[in-house]
């Protein structure tokens, strides 16, 4: 059988007649015979076009599911799709979510379609309990043209609204600001407002940016980091009942923030009124006397300008007394003092005596060269400005700027000069973005490679022997400095609320990362003996952070040295008295005789905590 | 099935004459769309508060009874077939006028009348009697002239669409109007008036867009691909993808199962996903098969009445197949149109089965000794 039988022959047509039954056929005439002809000849066109568009079909039939030609427009129709929201991801330098948008729907009615006010109040109650009845009924019978009802629906809410079936209700596409780290990153990455608009932090700073890119914004801290500091501010003042405090990690070779956290905090998913204290980032905004963590800033100046070198020596035997103010020492060793004595002691007494040998005009222009004395640049709106005298310089101020009283700045100032000190003497910009690795980062020189040097051998010597050995991690060469400053209150200092802090970096012949942690009014416990300093509280907050965060950055602990007197140095407990780490000087002070000085530790190590309780205002 | 070349029983006669490899082709095709009524219906049926197996029970009540329509028309001798198509015209009409006053609102327009329990959609039977009714006009008017054939099969086109487009069913006016076109031309119109009409019928579709807010909705989807109402075209197009050369395998659709439309309109897509690109292009081959081979036959037909009858017939299933499957692929506008025996529904079922069954009694190999004896 033939698919499309050809015609058959010309012999025997005949028309409709045969139609009536038992009729004969006849032989067509030519009018019918002419008929059929143009019929036949059109039944060929026909046929040929419903073949040819059924062969079409076929063809796009296979075009659609074998190939995918256009397919991949219609697939960015349907997936989940960034481009939903307006605002950009924020991410940590690793790439980890801190900030994202969210799609949402916001229900709004528009009143004069709701047909009974009273029953769609009392449905919408049932499925949103969270709504005020009384003012939903209000919005509800209103003569407005539009109401908004509730705000950021989950996908869950909008169908249960949905399944009201309530005319007049409608969904309106928003979007909605989540934090999925909650507290850890709050007030840097700042808070939206309703609008989407950034209100504080980052989301602040970069708002533009942030709605006119799709590109995640990129910041160079390190989530893991942020942990770790989190969790040990947070231990420290819990710990010892302090009102808040705050740390920071920097990479000292290119001015990466890559922790800051502040405490007290928030969960910027569900913030608290503005004016809420918790919401002051301290690291940023707070400007504080540091106290003795500005001697580094002191001897690092008095090298610069001559006025000292390492074996400088300063007569600290008796309270110094500057035009009528005394100046004590608290852990008083009342004998002369060489220079890196006069950090291991935090003696005030001798940071004043260099000061006052290197001249009030060589110290400021130091310390606004390190950027002491003007607000920071930094990716953040909450930005604290020093304070310090701006006229009127005299000698008493000299002597105690030189121990970090009588000067304010914010931890982030400190720990940005206190890096520009160490990391060979070039200062650099504190900056939020990542650094490329192996660019260039701008910046100025404040001091000699060889001052630099010096300047990490005290801060190890701080460690080794002096008021800083609860910061010690063996294998690490942390250096550092404590500081403990007394709070003004109404003008005077108050007796025996402190800011205590510690200022370190590590390792120290070769900084990579500084780590300072301050923390805002602790009480001494019975652990330490009632102690409130710098060395009792922020160092050992240090350590922690230090010892945890080694191993993330890929940091290898040096394997103790010189332990030909047996068991490891490091196993005399915990307040490391007998630590016999080498000193990690500077290849070029070997030999100095400074390597290792015989001096003899107080069993209690004590920061200088009453000093300038005689010089406070004036 | 088997007669002996001499048996001269009706059923004898009647193997022997009827296109029996069209014939198999049908029933294949009613076949096929059981068989995809199952894979397709169940997700849109539990979606409506049906059991699973609502549409496929109902499916099967209406393809046996099809498939009896279709071999019972087929035993029709042209001179019955004309009879009942005049009988069927009129009772069509009548009931589409009953369908807008009082019918069933599916899917946003009457189509449908409830009689003893079952919707019928009165349009699925006038489609074919009014193909066949037409066909005796223009014959008439060919052969004898001065008889008002084309008049009267114009008026009934136009009695036809206004009652579709009222219901409204733009879809089924663009079929009555194309059996009625191809009928025309076939029927020796001028190639002028051939010209004129083709404007006619764009002029008519411009209309159609701008009487018809829905038909307007529907071109600008075909245009943008990403409004949101072209949700279902695209789906289509993405399940007959995830199926590709030869399907996921039945019942592992999975675009299927949100597809709304998918066991009437969009069948094909389901047919795709499942059973592969291959399958999708036999159904289109039997298809093609029917249409071509059924007008093919008719070059040997000498009978004019009967040639534009089948015609028409064979040109309403191609052109219905054609429009659904065109708007599947996005060939064209979404139109709302089932795929001939495939897709789910009773009386497009066996309205088409009608149309079939008639299309074979009038191909049915005749010889001038019949009728001469």
């Amino acid at each position: 059988m033939t698919l499309f039988p050809p015609r058959r022959g010309a012999s025997g047509l005949h028309t409709g007649n045969d139609l009536q039954a038992n009729v004969p056929a006849v032989r067509i005439d030519g009018v019918k015979a002419g008929a059929l002809a143009v019929g036949h000849a059109r039944l060929v066109a026909v046929a040929v076009a419903f073949g040819l568009t059924f062969g079409a079909i076929a063809v796009r039939m296979v075009d659609v599911g074998v190939f995918s030609h256009g397919l991949g427009l219609l697939y960015y129709h349907a997936s989940a799709n960034p481009t939903d929201v307006s605002r950009a991801d924020i991410v940590d330098r690793n790439g980890v979510v801190l900030a994202t948008s969210l799609p949402t729907v916001t229900l709004y009615a528009r009143p004069k379609e709701i047909q009974n006010p009273v029953t769609a109040t009392n449905k919408l109650l049932s499925v949103l309990p969270d709504l005020n009845r009384a003012k939903v009924l209000a919005d509800l019978s209103s003569h407005r043209y539009f109401v908004y009802l509730h705000r950021d629906l989950t996908p869950h809410q909008q169908y249960l609204v949905n399944a009201l079936g309530i005319p007049g209700l409608h969904f309106q596409k928003d979007e909605r600001r989540v934090y999925p780290q909650g507290d850890l990153v709050a007030h840097l990455i700042g808070l939206t407002n309703i609008d989407n608009r950034g209100i504080s932090g980052v989301e602040k700073e970069f708002d533009k940016r942030l709605r006119s890119s799709h590109k995640p914004l990129r910041l160079s801290i390190d989530i893991r980091m942020q942990q770790v500091v989190h969790d040990a501010v947070k231990n420290a003042v819990t710990r010892f009942s302090a009102v808040g405090g705050c740390g920071i990690i920097m990479n000292v070779d290119t001015g990466e923030v890559l922790a800051m956290v502040s405490f007290p905090d928030f969960d910027p998913n569900n913030p608290p009124a503005p004016n809420d204290p918790a919401m002051f980032n301290r690291a940023t905004d707070g400007v504080y006397e540091m106290g003795s963590t500005f001697k580094l800033f002191d001897a690092a100046a008095a090298f610069k300008y001559g006025a000292a070198t390492l074996e400088s020596k300063f007569d600290a035997s008796h309270p110094l007394d500057v035009n009528g103010a005394i100046i004590h020492d608290f852990d008083a060793q009342n004998r002369v003092l060489t220079v890196p004595e006069i950090l291991i002691y935090s003696s005030n007494i001798g940071a004043a005596r260099m000061a006052l040998k290197m001249g009030a005009d060589k110290q400021r222009a130091f310390l606004k060269s390190v950027g002491m004395l003007a607000p920071l640049h930094f990716q953040v709106p909450e930005l604290g400005m020093p304070l310090y005298p701006r006229h009127d310089w005299r000698p008493i101020n000299t002597a105690t700027i030189a121990f970090g009283h009588g000067i304010s700045v914010t931890p982030l100032h400190l720990i940005t000069g206190v890096s520009a000190l160490i990391d060979g003497g070039i200062y650099h910009n504190p900056t939020l973005l990542p650094v490329p690795p192996g660019a260039t980062v701008p910046g100025h020189r404040v001091i000699s490679t060889k001052i630099s040097g010096e300047i990490r051998y005290l801060m190890r010597q701080v460690v080794l022997k002096g008021t800083g050995k609860f910061a010690n991690v063996p294998g690490y060469d942390i250096g550092g400095k404590t500081g403990t400053a007394e709070l003004v209150v109404n003008g005077r200092y108050k007796n025996h609320d402190v800011r205590s802090s510690f200022m370190a970096a590590f390792p120290m012949n070769d900084p990579r990362y500084a780590v300072l942690v301050l923390i805002d009014q602790p009480h001494g416990t019975k652990a330490t003996y009632g102690l409130n300093e710098g060395a009792w509280v922020a160092a050992p907050a240090v350590a922690r952070i230090i010892s945890r965060i080694g191993p993330m950055v890929g940091f290898v602990p040096r394997k103790p040295q010189g332990t030909a007197r047996g068991p490891r140095p490091a196993s005399h407990g915990h307040r490391g008295i007998a630590d016999t780490n080498r000193v990690s000087r500077p290849a070029k002070h070997n030999g100095a005789g400074t390597g290792r000085r015989g001096i003899a530790l107080s069993s209690v190590p004590r920061d200088s905590s009453m000093e300038g309780r005689h010089v406070a205002t004036d | 099935m088997s007669f002996e070349r001499t048996d001269t029983s009706t059923l004898g006669r009647w193997w022997w004459t009827v296109d029996r490899l069209s014939l198999g082709a049908m029933i294949l095709l009613i076949g096929i769309g059981m068989v995809l009524t199952f894979s397709a219906s169940p997700a849109v049926a539990v979606r409506f508060g049906l059991g699973p197996y609502h549409f496929v029970k109902r499916q099967l009540i209406f393809g046996f009874p099809a498939m009896l329509v279709l071999a019972g028309a087929s035993l029709l001798t042209p001179l019955q077939v004309r009879r009942l198509s005049a009988i069927g015209v009129m009772a069509s009409v009548m009931m589409m006028v009953v369908v807008l006053v009082i019918g069933s609102d599916i899917g946003g327009a009457a189509r449908w009348l409830t009689l003893a329990g079952l919707s019928i959609q009165p349009s699925e039977f006038f489609k074919p009697t009014f193909a066949v009714v037409i066909a005796w006009m223009f014959s008439e008017a060919r052969l004898h002239p001065g008889f008002p054939g084309r008049q009267i099969a114009t008026a009934l086109l136009a009695l036809g669409a206004v009652l579709l487009l009222a219901e409204p069913d733009v879809g089924q006016t663009l079929i009555i109007s194309g059996i009625w076109g191809i009928e025309f031309f076939l029927a020796g119109l001028p190639l002028v008036m051939v010209g004129v009409l083709i404007l006619l019928g764009a002029a008519g579709a411009v209309g159609a867009y701008f009487a018809f807010h829905h038909v307007q909705v529907r071109v600008a989807h075909f245009f943008d691909p990403r409004a949101d109402g072209s949700y279902q075209v695209i789906t289509a197009l993405k399940a007959i993808h995830h199926g590709g050369l030869f399907g996921v395998g039945p019942g592992e659709g999975r675009l299927k199962l949100i597809l709304p439309d998918a066991h009437t309109d969009f069948i094909l897509a389901v047919a795709g996903e499942e059973f592969g690109v291959l399958v999708c292009v036999a159904v289109i081959a039997l298809f093609a098969l029917v249409v071509v081979r059924g007008l093919s036959r008719l070059n040997r037909e000498d009978n004019l009445f009967i040639v534009l009858a089948a015609s028409g017939l064979f040109s309403q299933f191609g052109l219905e197949a054609i429009v659904n499957m065109a708007t599947t692929l996005r060939l064209m506008p979404a139109k709302g149109m089932t795929l001939p025996f495939i897709s789910y529904g009773g009386s497009s079922t066996v309205g088409m089965a009608l149309a079939m069954g008639m299309a074979l009694a009038l191909t049915r190999t005749r010889y001038p000794a019949e009728g001469a004896s």
